[in-house]
């Protein structure tokens, strides 16, 4: 996610242009089928839990697998693939903090979360405080992690079906932002979150086939000898043993390894703060299914991890080098080339079959990643502001879920606004900051809120204020927005925070202010809010 | 669904109606609730803080202890692979372990009374 992705031309090796009618056509299934399942699920969407959680109505199984989906993104899928071709171990590191940060969630967030809370990440941080500034700060870091995140995907999508379809004018670029904004706006106001989680469950199982079948055509190749293969790719690499040592990518010096330390903190403790994964756990009926759902999404997310280690040293061993960066500098169309080479090579129907097969899998993956985030934001906006800060809690649900409906059509728009001025800035780097944001400013607040009976609304503003604008004030000067040439603006430079991650700072900072804001805080904790919440949380006594 | 009447004005959710603050206090203050914070918080407190020092131990020898990372165990499988690959077993198997505590600890616990406060006693 870091590793940026840049608008190249696919090179004719990869044949991408010749290809394009097969790849459309596969895109063009994906749309349709989701569309039709979109509008099944919209004809069931009637009332506020419909359109925030599905109804509730899910299993602990089918919310794992739409989990998966929410949460592997197409930069986990073509950037570790491709961050692994090309610097070995580095790559393969990068994925382990994804998966441990699942534990936080299992061990001490999902179940209570399910249990007190309603529709929002805000209902659970305002359950024991003055609800209006604690809603309006809730929903402030929902909209601002969501936005970063979605602006991420949504140039990378730009970025990604240019390089897989040899669509590199501006024009185009602009329209491909549009037609993803569109879609996910169609998905999420029309289908509402049972929509959007069908979608995440078809992307899910789309992704894990496909990974499966191409990791099996590596391992064949290499008669199941995983020492084989990596021995290959490290001769392949011309880096020897060295590509299979930590260091390339990360090691160069004493910055980058404390840049990824700081990413390493960020990305463990951010997942349990982001409020797209979050909402999830209200779309299963019990905290019980909320564990299951987190049990088998690490299953899911795991396996899939380990499978891009194959992936990512098959294209090592398999590939040529100079091939995989002159098709894209940063690795992100190897996973795409690889299935190509496995496939039969360019020449074979196997080849393209393949290759479409994985792009079509790619732009599956973006779409049901952009639909939950979309979704995340406008339910924070209608539920957590409108509703409860402008209406003081006095809309009727026919007004919340229509309000739901509009800020997801403005959200939406905003996005794809964004994402088509910023389609030629290198913004990789705000999926990062949305990490850092959900680990400073939403962690904290989470873990207070839930399991200390002395926090206050001081306390959890404090923190949510503190997390959010010191990761955005850190990350704005750093070389992420400018002074390096692979920043946002590489013709400024106004960078003096040296690390790409703000998380080392602003996650301890985080924590620090909310509990300093509730020792200095005026007023007491409320002892009958906290009993209130502690004995929901524990034994889901009143839950939704 | 029942569950999802509108919320009272400036409140997370509907009030159980079995249930008064009072209720939420006493139960919070019974020996019952006691141990089963103490069943969860005893489990989730501790392997938290484990798993992230492992991982955190796990991220520090791969920036700054290379040479042993890079210590060839058998083939061409080395110890940074191995302890990478021991990152993802220690994960799958405390999300096992938990699963199995929950069952076994948390929900029955949490049944009961969840059980009791609803029938209003």
């Amino acid at each position: 996610m870091s590793a940026p992705l840049t608008p190249l031309q696919f090179t004719t090796a990869a044949g991408a242009t010749e290809h394009r009618p097969l790849i459309i056509t596969l895109f063009g299934l994906f749309v349709v089928a989701t569309l039709i399942i979109t509008v099944w699920a919209g004809r069931q969407t009637k009332g506020a839990a419909d359109f925030y959680a599905g109804g509730r109505q899910f299993t602990g199984f089918q919310n794992g697998l739409a989990i998966s989906g929410d949460y592997m993104s197409a930069a986990s899928f073509l950037g570790i693939a491709g961050a692994i071709a090309l610097f070995g171990y580095d790559g393969f590191l990068y994925s382990i903090g994804f998966l441990v940060a699942w534990l936080v969630a299992l061990l001490l967030v999902a179940e209570p979360l399910r249990n007190s809370g309603r529709y929002t990440m805000g209902d659970v941080l305002a359950y024991r405080m003055r609800q209006r500034p604690v809603r309006t700060a809730a929903g402030t870091s929902t909209i601002v992690v969501s936005i970063f995140y979605l602006l991420a995907q949504m140039a990378g999508a730009g970025v990604l079906v240019s390089l897989l379809l040899g669509i590199t004018s501006d024009g185009g670029k602009i329209a491909i932002v549009a037609l993803v904004g569109l879609l996910m706006i169609l998905y999420v106001t029309i289908g509402g979150m049972k929509g959007t989680t069908w979608v995440q469950m078809v992307k899910a199982v789309l992704l894990i086939a496909g990974a499966l079948l191409i990791t099996f055509l590596v391992l064949v190749k290499f008669n199941f000898n995983v020492s084989d293969l990596l021995g290959k790719a490290a001769e392949n690499s011309g880096q020897g043993a060295k590509f299979l040592e930590p260091g390339l990518k990360y090691g160069k010096d004493p910055t980058t390894k404390l840049d990824f330390i700081s990413l390493g903190l960020a990305l463990v403790l951010g997942t349990a703060g982001l409020p797209h994964i979050l909402i999830r756990f209200y779309t299963v009926p019990t905290a019980q299914a909320a564990r299951k759902s987190v049990l088998w999404a690490i299953g899911i997310i795991g396996g899939f991890y380990l499978m891009t280690i194959a992936l990512g040293f098959g294209a090592a061993a398999l590939l040529n080098r100079d091939e995989i960066i002159k098709s894209n500098k940063a690795g992100n169309t190897a996973a795409p080339l690889l299935a190509q080479a496995v496939g039969g090579g360019a020449d074979s129907t196997g080849g393209a079959i393949l290759l479409a097969v994985i792009s079509a899998v790619a732009f599956a993956t973006i779409l049901a990643v952009v639909a939950g985030l979309t979704l995340a934001s406008s339910s924070s906006f209608a539920h957590d502001i409108y509703v409860n800060v402008i209406r003081r809690g006095q809309a009727t649900e026919k007004e919340e879920v229509r309000a739901a409906r509009w800020s997801t059509v403005v959200i939406g728009a905003v996005a794809i606004g964004l994402g088509a001025l910023a389609r030629d800035l290198n913004v990789a780097g705000l999926v990062a900051l949305a990490f850092a944001v959900a680990a400073s400013a939403n962690l904290p607040t989470i873990l207070y809120s839930l399991f200390w009976k002395r926090f206050t609304t001081q306390g959890a503003l404090w923190s949510i204020y503190g997390g959010l604008v010191s990761s955005v004030v850190l990350v704005l000067f750093s070389p992420v927005v400018s002074g390096k040439p692979t920043s946002m603006f590489k013709d400024a430079d106004f960078y003096w925070f040296p690390l790409e991650n703000p998380g080392l700072i602003s996650i301890p900072l985080g924590f620090l202010l909310g509990w300093l804001g509730t020792v200095l805080s005026k007023e007491e904790a409320d002892p009958q809010k906290f009993a209130e919440l502690e004995v929901r949380s524990l034994t889901g006594t009143g839950a939704h | 669904m029942t569950t999802e009447a509108a919320p009272p004005p400036g409140s997370a959710g509907p009030s159980v109606a079995s249930s008064t603050a009072e209720e939420f206090v006493s139960v919070q203050q019974s020996p019952e609730f006691a141990e089963l914070r103490r069943a969860h918080r005893s489990f989730a407190f501790p392997l938290t803080v484990a798993f992230i020092a492992w991982y955190l131990l796990y991220v520090l020898l791969s920036s700054y202890a290379g040479g042993f990372m890079g210590t060839k165990l058998f083939g061409n499988i080395n110890v940074a692979l191995a302890l990478g690959l021991a990152q993802f077993a220690t994960t799958f198997l405390i999300a096992w372990l938990y699963a199995r505590h929950a069952a076994a600890q948390l929900d029955p616990k949490a049944e009961a009374i969840k059980k009791r406060m609803e029938a209003g006693a």
